[in-house]
């Protein structure tokens, strides 16, 4: 879920700019150089996400599972999925330079978000991780394509129909993406609970 | 599978120094990107062309390229005319044409295609290594570098062992729909994915410890600014200014 070039405009894409660049810089100081292997090890997981398309109904939709980056990195995921989106950008075109900073905030800041909101019910066995990693994946996706529509009206106001068809056509990626998240968080807390500790416990 | 389709070549734009051309797609593409009328858009979509052909790019996995770029354009072709507000032109049925959602569409078109074209022509002709290198020599992080080029190392792993368990899953007869088998399949796909490559990069991390990682990944060819990377700067700075100075005379 981002933006093409050329769509948004000097003010948006210079805020978008600064708050990315603000927060890469608080990510990248609270990443120390032993999790930099596990943070890019995400990085490209977060990648490789956008290219699995799960079906829904008889289309498909592609994942992008920034709530789970976000649990399991915490601050760290904003220079996680900057580093995705520039990766994305150099390799397939999707989005660019200038849109890049925009582009980190619509998918970044939802993910720190969500981590601050829900991190404590994650780190709980049981129920509660459950419903936590599930609110995790879905507020993410809700809170990105909030971000996207403001982005877009902001530029302009005649943007508002395209923005309100995006908000409706993200709704179901909405839920897939809490189930999704739910499922992969139970499996990593019973499979290996030291993923779940990617940013505070130090590597063995 | 994931493949760097222009970075090999032997044009001018691939033998320039990735540093000049990423200095040159940014700035290019930032006074296209902000310009408010239709002139500098479209100098820049026919620079963007000049640019792609200069460096003799693919043309297969270019058109595919903008093809999934122009997906998004058409979207806003099929919303914008019709909701876009301002004069009416011509009604269509119960719905009127606008004339400013027209030529919003027709801005974003042209700025969309011609950033696509010079920032394939310009970035995707250095491959991701030297990219990361050029990037430290323009004061990037060291940290957000290494992380760079880390997760670039591993986005083909990630991929093989995401694809081998899709394999895996295939052979077990797993078959997709929309139901909540199919997601916790998903879920639990992409959860050993996760592990399998945390350990695997692990792994790979020892393993470039004990060779003496010190944190830099070593380039074969040494890279410099040489006089005709200059030359090219100067050549980006003008048709920059060009670009920026165009409504006012046109």
């Amino acid at each position: 879920m981002h933006l093409s070039e050329g769509i948004l405009s000097l003010p948006i894409l210079a805020g978008g700019g600064v708050v990315a660049v603000l927060g890469t810089a608080v990510g990248l100081k609270r990443l120390d150089y032993d999790h930099i292997i596990g943070t890019a090890m995400l990085s490209s997981a977060f990648f490789v996400a956008s290219l699995i398309h799960v079906p829904l109904g008889p289309a498909s939709i592609h994942l992008v599972l920034n709530g789970l980056i976000g649990i399991l990195l915490g601050w760290a995921s904003v220079p996680a999925i900057g580093i995705a989106l520039l990766l994305q950008a150099f390799l397939f075109g999707y989005g660019g330079l200038t849109v890049l900073g925009v582009n980190i905030v619509i998918m970044a800041a939802p993910a720190v978000l969500v981590s601050l909101l829900f991190g404590r019910m994650i780190k709980k066995p049981g129920k509660q991780q459950m419903l936590g990693a599930f609110l995790a994946g879905a507020t993410a996706i809700l809170l990105s394509t909030i971000l996207l529509a403001l982005a877009m009206i902001g530029t302009d106001s005649s943007f508002i129909d395209t923005a309100r068809l995006l908000l409706i056509a993200q709704l179901p990626l909405m839920l897939i993406e809490g189930t999704i998240t739910m499922f992969v968080l139970s499996f990593l807390a019973r499979v290996q609970p030291e993923l779940l500790h990617l940013n505070s416990a130090p590597t063995p | 599978m994931i493949s760097e389709p222009f970075a090999i070549g032997d044009s001018l734009l691939h033998r320039a120094d990735p540093a000049v051309k990423i200095t040159g797609a940014l700035l290019l593409t930032l006074i296209i990107a902000v310009s408010s009328s239709l002139a500098t858009p479209v100098a820049g979509l026919v620079l963007g062309l000049m640019l792609a052909a200069g460096a003799r790019l693919p043309l297969g996995p270019l058109y595919k390229r903008l093809l999934a770029v122009n997906l998004f354009i058409l979207l806003l072709w099929i919303t914008l005319p019709l909701t876009g507000g301002g004069e009416a032109i011509t009604p269509l049925g119960p719905l009127d044409l606008s004339s400013r959602g027209i030529e919003l569409a027709l801005l974003i078109t042209f700025k969309t295609n011609g950033i696509v074209l010079i920032l394939t022509a310009l970035t995707a002709t250095s491959s991701i290594l030297e990219i990361g290198h050029s990037l430290e020599r323009l004061h990037l992080p060291h940290k957000l570098i290494l992380l760079l080029l880390t997760t670039y190392r591993y986005l083909g792993l990630i991929e093989q062992e995401y694809q081998r368990l899709r394999r895996s899953a295939a052979l077990r007869c797993f078959s997709t729909s929309t139901n909540l088998h199919t997601y916790r399949t998903y879920g639990y796909l992409i959860g050993m994915t996760l592990i399998r490559s945390y350990d695997r990069s692990r792994r790979i991390h020892k393993a470039m410890l004990m060779r003496g990682f010190q944190g830099h990944f070593p380039l074969l060819a040494l890279q410099a600014t040489r006089p005709a990377d200059l030359l090219l700067l100067l050549f980006f700075l003008a048709c920059g200014t060009g670009l920026a100075l165009l409504p006012v005379f046109w």
